[in-house]
Order: structure tokens, then C-alpha cells, then sequence
């Protein structure tokens, strides 16, 4: 599977990475060198067999649907790049 | 003073250290120091970015007050490293990325509370490659660890990703260090530096506060300067956490006990598919002397087959990208870490847009945006369910062996000794990935795996080989593991350059 430059921009507009225009052509050929690698998967005979979705065959835990933390409203912001009156602060969103 | 303890403290083991400590040969103080001395003068290493002296000598003069009042834990005074990939409260965490920069976490991760619970120190972080994605330490944003081993003009990568763990255990600057192993990186930087180190079974040592790459693959061990020092580490490191929920309910054995020496009778697996083309010939020898001295030692050397492993490299890395791109979607800026400068007029995509590109180095970017492409509508199945059905083959090929009796595997760790910094600059990613293609295994499996050094090769510099065991027994495979440091004698240390 070769992966051109318009499908390198659309991979890197889902990912929200900004790549300039001069880039796409390298990110092309990277993208489409290592899906090249994976295409040996196709080589596997699959048939009848699950997709594995947990290493360890166990349950995931569970537990009673109660709040067990909170009231940590400055610790939760300390990190923000722009945080007000208690809030995330974000660019406008809404025209 | 013990046996064997010649030289300064820094340069002792953790058992060696913890018994002097005991015997009131030491203080945890003194100790401490004599480590932060060592980091002092050890900046040409690059390995700790973040150094924490008056942290460790608070905790140290703790660790001195609970000796002194008796029962201190194992690891209480020992000075250790700890990778940037731990959230470590009130001190950088940044995943050597600068997408994090600037970052102090508010909470410790379960590993670190667990370590400073049982008295251990911490000197400082870790180099690492960014978000643990790498074999070289290379893409990390504090620059390359480089490897303490040096027999000529080249300055050599400690391999990656915990390059930096792996750099300041080899280079005495700490006792003992953490590592996260996702597809190799505790047990190939390992065996570029002559250390020890062991990847646990998945669920064993929580990931809670640990900076996810790959959540089903990641895992959390210690590296260290003898495999006791593992077991010993890894006691105060393992058990189950409510926080993660993938942590396994399991009791946590004694596992310096279960250091007996004794492994008469075992089953040692050799993969024939391990035998790869282009393997270098003193890999290959070093391989066959293991398998000697584990029979010397009693063991049952047995010839198996994992079909399947030959499609781990390529399984590994469309499994892993497409975690890290689900999982390093946190990163946009919001809540935490860099938020690029923004223009008039830029809207919120565009801050999340140039905060990703600013912030992700290259290789981050590329896994994120091959994670992305295998998990999008029409490739889904083509890619990513294809790779889970193959990981299932893989790790059925693993229980098929141990059914039959095999206690664990005995493999090289590595296609190559430690390899000059920048020599992989002009490599395509898939030839960089070709780095993982005996490790990865394991870690799609879920299963434990520990890495010894051998011996030397004919430049001198460090090689090891690797065991895999059944999962939940890490104290088996420390046994072997054991059995193996002895029989190999690893005693070389690098001359002291930097």
C-alpha cells in the first residue's frame, strides 16, 4: 500500500499534526516505507481467529460507581497552559 | 567493610548496600553522596536531566532515622534513578518530550510511591528516548545519553529507551534505576551496557502514573548491577493497583528467595527462529555458550519452534503507533505541557495543529500519524485487527512451548553490540525498527523477560542474552537468570573517560 501525498495530508489532519506542504512528500514515502514493512502480515493465515484484546486473559476489575476523589480544582489546573477563574481557557470555539 | 565492597560506595550493589547500611557501615547519607558525586561529574553522559539532590538527601537522612529505629525495608536508603517517563510529584516528568515541558506532576506514579515507601532515594530522571519510542536515546529532547563504554573515538548509544537507566547504572551514578520496556527497552539498553535488567509479565507493576506510549504493551522493571538487585527491586515495585486496571491480583513472591542457584532438571527452549539471517557470528557464539553453561548447570537444552515470531517486528509496530496515537492524543495543548504561540485569528484546531507539531520531535510524529492511518475507517481491518489476530498467534506459539514443559527461553537480545550515536541517521524507520526484532516478542505476549550481560566482543564492548518465562513466574526466571550471571562472570566495567 503506497501512501501519496494527499493521503499523507489527510493522515496528518486526523492527527492533528500541522506538516507544511514541503514535508508532505518525505512523510509520504516514510508513511508508505514502513506500511510496506507490515504488508509481511498479509503473509499470516488468520483464519478463525480472534483478535487478541487482552494479553492477560482476565476480566477488567470493576468498581462501585462512587466518587472516591475531587475538590482538587487548583492541582488539576497547576498545569495549564492558560487556566481562568477555574477553568481550561481554550481559543474561541464557537463563531 | 563486606565482601567485594572495595571501591566507593556508588559503585556497590543494592544487596551489597543494603547490608552495609544494616551494619551501620555506611550511612544512607553518605551513600547518597557519594552518587551525587558521580552524577556531578558525569554531564558528557547526559543520562540524569532532572537532578534532585536536596530531594535525595532529605529522603536519605529519612532512610537513616528508620534504619537506626530497625525493620528498614530492603531498599530503604538506596540511592536510585528514575526514567523522566515516571510521574514524580513536584519534580519535571516530561517523557523527554517537549510537549511536555515545564510539566510537574501534582501525584506520584503507583512504581516511584512504592519505591520512596519502601526508603529508597531518588538522585534525579532519566534520559530516554521521547515517549519511550526509540532503541538509541536519540529522540529525546534533552539530546542523547551516550553510553559509558567507550573503546575508540566513537561516542555510542546506551540503546534505548531507557538509554538513560541503562547509561547511569553502567556508569555507577546510581545503585539501581526503573526502566519501562515496551518493545525491548530495559533489556536491549541493557545489553549495551553490561547491566542487568528484567521486563515483568504484563500487569505485574502497575502503569498508573506512568506517561502511556502503549498501553497492552508497556511495562515497568528495574535495571540494575546483578540480577539479586533485581529481585530485590522488583519486590518493592510489583503488586496490584487498584489505579490501573489492567494490575493483576496476584500475590508478590519473595523473588531475592527464590534465588537458589539451582535450575537441575529445567527446560531451557531455543527458538530456531531466533536465527536470523545476518546475525553476526559472535552473537550466534554467544548464544551457544549460554545454552552451555545453562546445561553445565544441569539444565535440559530443547530445540522449539515459534512460528509466529518471525511477524512479531511488523505485528509490534502497527499495535503499538496505533495505542500511542489514541493515547497521545491528550497532548493538544489544553491542560497541560506546551501550547504553541498562536495567531490572530487561529482557531482551536490550529492551536492543537502547531502544539502537536511543535511539541512531538519527528519519530513521534511519524507513529503517531502510522497509528492514525492503521485505525482509520477502511484500514481498521486490514491493519490493525490483522496485527491483533497475529499477536494471538504469537503468544499461542509461547503457550504451546511452556505446555510442553519448556521453563523459559533462552534468546540473544540483540542483532548488534552498542552502535555509534548518529550512525542510524540516514537509516529508513524500518531499518531503525529492525533494532527491536528479538525483543518485541515478549511484550506482545505479555510475558517476562531479563537481560543478562555475557561477555565482551571483539571491540569490547558488552553483549547479553535474554531470558523469557512463563508468565507470572519472575522468580523462576530470575533463578535462571541468576545461574547465568554466575556461570558468564560478567565483571567488566567501563574505564571511566567522561
Amino acid at each position: 500500500m503506497s501512501i501519496d501525498i494527499d493521503t499523507a495530508r489527510k493522515v496528518a489532519k486526523l492527527a492533528r499534526i500541522r506538516v507544511e506542504e514541503a514535508a508532505l512528500p518525505k512523510l509520504a514515502e516514510q508513511l508508505s516505507g514502513i506500511l510496506g514493512f507490515m504488508e509481511q502480515l498479509n503473509e499470516v493465515d488468520v483464519t478463525g481467529i480472534e483478535p487478541m484484546v487482552s494479553v492477560t486473559p482476565m476480566r477488567l476489575a470493576r468498581r462501585a460507581d462512587v466518587v472516591t476523589d475531587g475538590n482538587q480544582q487548583s492541582a488539576v489546573l497547576a498545569n495549564a497552559p492558560d487556566a481562568r477563574e477555574g477553568f481550561f481557557a481554550v481559543p474561541k470555539v464557537v463563531e | 567493610m563486606s565482601m567485594g565492597m572495595t571501591g566507593s560506595a556508588n559503585t556497590w550493589t543494592i544487596a551489597a548496600a543494603r547490608d552495609a547500611l544494616r551494619k551501620g557501615e555506611i550511612s544512607a547519607v553518605d551513600l547518597t553522596m557519594s552518587c551525587l558525586t558521580a552524577i556531578d561529574a558525569s554531564d558528557a553522559l547526559n543520562a540524569f536531566v532532572h537532578k534532585t539532590p536536596e530531594l535525595a538527601l532529605d529522603q536519605a537522612r529519612a532512610a537513616d532515622a528508620r534504619i537506626a529505629s530497625g525493620n528498614a525495608p530492603d531498599l530503604c536508603g538506596i540511592p536510585l534513578g528514575i526514567k523522566d517517563v515516571f510521574c514524580t510529584k513536584g519534580v519535571p516528568s516530561q517523557a523527554a518530550s517537549n510537549i511536555l515541558k515545564g510539566f510537574v506532576p501534582e501525584y506520584e506514579s503507583t512504581v516511584t510511591a512504592k519505591l520512596f515507601g519502601a526508603g529508597a532515594v531518588m538522585l534525579g530522571k532519566l534520559n530516554m528516548d521521547e515517549f519511550a519510542m526509540g532503541s538509541a536515546t536519540e529522540s529525546s529532547c534533552y539530546g542523547p545519553a551516550v553510553n559509558p563504554w567507550k573503546v575508540d573515538d566513537v561516542l555510542r548509544t546506551p540503546g534505548g529507551s531507557s538509554g538513560g537507566s541503562a547509561a547511569a547504572v553502567a556508569a555507577d551514578l546510581c545503585l539501581g534505576a526503573t526502566g519501562t520496556d515496551t518493545g525491548g527497552s530495559i533489556r536491549q539498553p541493557a545489553a549495551f551496557t553490561g547491566t542487568v535488567g528484567i521486563k515483568p509479565t504484563y500487569g505485574r507493576v502497575s502503569r498508573w502514573g506512568i506517561v502511556a506510549y502503549a498501553s497492552s504493551l508497556d511495562q515497568a522493571g528495574p535495571m540494575g548491577k546483578s540480577v539479586r538487585d533485581l529481585a530485590i527491586m522488583l519486590g518493592a515495585m510489583a503488586g496490584h493497583d487498584a489505579k490501573d486496571s489492567t494490575s493483576a491480583d496476584l500475590a508478590v513472591p519473595d523473588f531475592e528467595a527464590a534465588l537458589t542457584g539451582d535450575i537441575r532438571g529445567k527446560k531451557i527452549g531455543i527458538p530456531a527462529e531466533y536465527r536470523i539471517e545476518g546475525i553476526p557470528a559472535e552473537i550466534d557464539a554467544l548464544w551457544a555458550q549460554g545454552r552451555e553453561m545453562l546445561r553445565d548447570a544441569g539444565a535440559e537444552i530443547v530445540d522449539i519452534s515459534l512460528p509466529h515470531a518471525k511477524y512479531a517486528l511488523p505485528a509490534y509496530y502497527v499495535i503499538a503507533p496505533a495505542e500511542a496515537s489514541s493515547n497521545l492524543a491528550r497532548y493538544d495543548g489544553v491542560r497541560y505541557g506546551h501550547r504553541a504561540a498562536l495567531a490572530a485569528g487561529d482557531g482551536i484546531t490550529d492551536m492543537y495543529e502547531k502544539t502537536r507539531a511543535e511539541g512531538f520531535g519527528p519519530e513521534t510524529q511519524r507513529r503517531i500519524m502510522v497509528g492514525t492511518y492503521v485505525l482509520s475507517a477502511g484500514f481498521y481491518d486490514a491493519y490493525y485487527n490483522r496485527a491483533r489476530k497475529v499477536r494471538a498467534l504469537i503468544k499461542r506459539d509461547f503457550e504451546q512451548a511452556f505446555a510442553a514443559g519448556i521453563d523459559a527461553i533462552l534468546a540473544p537480545i540483540t542483532p548488534t553490540s552498542a552502535f555509534g550515536l548518529g550512525e542510524m541517521d540516514k537509516a529508513s524507520p524500518v531499518e531503525v525498527y529492525l533494532n527491536d526484532v528479538f525483543t518485541v516478542t515478549a511484550n506482545l505476549a505479555g510475558l517476562p523477560g531479563v537481560a543478562v550481560p555475557m561477555g565482551l566482543d571483539s571491540k569490547g564492548l558488552p553483549m547479553g542474552l535474554q531470558l523469557l518465562g512463563r508468565p507470572w513466574d519472575e522468580a523462576g526466571l530470575l533463578n535462571h537468570a541468576y545461574v547465568l550471571e554466575r556461570a558468564a562472570g560478567f565483571v567488566a566495567k567501563p574505564d571511566k573517560w567522561w
